[in-house]
């Protein structure tokens, strides 16, 4: 029973979040909005005349843009066809009963907590070098050539830098909804003769299918805003070959200055993510009913 | 009650999710050994580095001498403690009134903060980055900290609420019964069992920022650096120094390893919120 009184508190005490998510969302979001109809590069001082769709007509016509979605579509795909996958295999097999379980798990979640910046450049080094690197050295000692990794599948190669960052992710939250499944119910199943597939098609998987929702939509808004890992390897080429449309952005913006087209990128990004967002607060929302 | 198992059983399991595990962490496993090794010694074949090689601790100190790792460090430090506090500092208050004083409006609030979490940070890149030259925030700690806190804002909102949820609401009602202020019953009824809580908020919320590398990278360029902008500086020529890199790459990310161990179930709960726990 909240008073008169203690409303106005509770107003009051969250109007600074309110406030400051308000300026940090809306400005900079109508700035973007209103660069984006201007002709505005940061290298020619003097007018900024207002060009209405003129930025987006260059921006969605580049050749690049539709590389961009492409290559963003394939690279938000593939990461998540691994890590969804993957993770209810990891899942599955780290939930059984076994020894040292807790060391086992630390060490598969650890690729998380690792920084993009630094995991781009173990991979780029160490591993997918092909004179230094590990796969290299495999390749020749089968007597195969190395691979180029960021010369011939520099798209594939950054898929797997992120998904090695993001299976641990997928793997801890199926993992902890797998361990909320009720066991009595499985005990049940498996007296009532229901042999592993079927348990696990009838009712492990239903349970997971909210968290594997979760998994889906959490990864996209992260994924669509991969960066660190595409500057630090491939620099978004060869050509365009690995340029996603974050990096796009990035490259018409801060590399070439060029504002209004920056800015026309940014709120095709926008309209994107909100998309994907529409489906995921809907999951997230139903579950504060509850 | 769990079944019986036998140990042969669980001895294979072990087998088969240690092999994950061992395959999952190997490339950090593999820089923690490089890190000990001279340059030479580093890029000879795997098996000649492990068995054929000798140790050394030289790397880390010829990072420090190279790259002044202590002072990308400390900004690391800053700018995530920083942001992680001045965040607590607003949210706090914020999700306290949510979950106790809820209204008509609260949920769509939370799903309005949840909102601007999605936004992409190309979206706001552009003007952002105008603001920041124009107030001189451009490559400053405080800058950084600012941001870092208004994108993790939603996260430890969503994060305080969800737990603060979970206190009865009994025993706030019989403190206020006692006659306790408002005041008082946040010092000394709220906070005591909010604790945990604010302790995984704080926790996750540090390794987000420590990690968080689009802000980091765009904003600065030497003197509020963090080591994410720090590890990226080895990107090119430097790069093909094996050893050296990975001395500053566990120098990167040990503490958040560390960290990060302790913060499984905090990062489920903050990641999904809510909506997995």
């Amino acid at each position: 029973m909240a008073t008169k009184a203690s409303r106005t508190a509770a107003r009051m005490m969250i109007s600074p979040a309110v406030i400051l998510l308000f300026a940090w969302m809306i400005v900079p979001l109508v700035l973007t909005l209103y660069f984006s109809f201007l002709r505005y590069n940061l290298l020619k001082l003097g007018k900024r005349p207002f060009v209405a769709w003129e930025n987006y007509y260059w921006f969605l016509t580049d050749p690049s843009f539709t590389a961009a979605i492409v290559n963003t579509l394939v690279l938000v795909g593939g990461v998540l066809l691994i890590t969804v996958f993957g993770g209810i295999l990891f899942a599955l097999l780290l939930d059984r009963p076994m020894f040292g379980q807790g060391i086992i798990r630390i060490m598969v979640i650890a690729p998380f907590f690792v920084m993009p910046t630094v995991s781009a450049l173990i991979w780029k080094n160490m591993f997918m070098n092909p004179v230094n690197g590990i796969f290299g050295r495999i390749a020749v000692g089968l007597g195969y050539p190395p691979v180029d990794f960021f010369g011939q599948m520099p798209l594939a190669s950054v898929i797997i830098i992120v998904a090695w960052q993001w299976l641990p992710f997928a793997t801890l939250i199926l993992l902890t909804a797998l361990q909320s499944l009720d066991q009595e119910q499985l005990e049940a199943s498996e007296m009532d003769g229901a042999n592993w597939p079927s348990r696990f098609w009838y009712i492990m998987l239903p349970h997971l299918a909210r968290a594997i929702t979760v998994v889906i939509l959490i990864q996209t808004i992260f994924l669509l805003s991969v960066f660190a890992e595409i500057r630090v390897t491939t620099n978004g080429g060869p050509g365009t070959a690995s340029t996603t449309l974050t990096y796009l952005v990035y490259v018409s913006s801060l590399l070439q200055y060029d504002v209004g087209s920056g800015s026309a990128g940014g709120i095709i990004a926008v309209i994107l993510a909100n998309i994907v967002a529409i489906f995921l607060m809907r999951m997230i929302g139903k579950n504060l009913d509850a | 009650m769990a079944r019986a198992v036998s140990t042969r059983t669980k001895a294979v399991n072990t087998a088969i999710a240690g092999t994950l595990g061992f395959v999952m962490f190997f490339p950090i496993l593999w820089i923690i050994i490089l890190s000990f090794k001279t340059e030479e010694d580093a890029i000879r074949a795997p098996l000649e580095v492990l068995f054929g090689s000798g140790w050394t601790t030289e790397n880390f100190s010829k990072v420090q001498a190279r790259s002044d790792y202590f002072k990308h460090f400390s900004n690391s430090v800053i700018i995530s403690l920083g942001s992680t506090l001045l965040g607590l500092l607003i949210a706090i208050p914020a999700a306290w009134s949510m979950a106790f004083v809820p209204s008509k409006r609260t949920k769509g609030v939370l799903m309005w903060m949840l909102s601007t979490k999605m936004m992409p940070p190309v979206g706001v890149l552009v003007p952002i980055y105008l603001i920041f030259r124009d107030l001189g925030l451009l490559d400053s700690r405080i800058g950084l900290t600012i941001v870092m806190m208004l994108i993790n804002l939603p996260i430890i909102i969503w994060m305080l609420f969800t737990y603060f949820r979970e206190i009865p609401r009994e025993i706030l009602e019989a403190a206020r019964m006692d006659g306790a202020s408002l005041k008082a019953e946040i010092l000394y009824v709220l906070t005591p069992m909010a604790v945990p809580g604010i302790a995984s908020t704080i926790l996750l919320n540090i390794i987000l920022a420590w990690n968080e590398a689009f802000w980091t990278l765009n904003l600065t360029a030497s003197k509020a650096a963090p080591l994410t902008a720090f590890i990226a500086s080895y990107s090119s020529p430097e790069g093909l120094f094996h050893a050296k890199l990975s001395a500053a790459s566990i120098m990167a990310i040990a503490p958040i390893l560390i960290l990060g161990w302790f913060s499984q179930k905090a990062l489920v709960r903050g990641l999904t919120f809510g909506a997995v726990k």
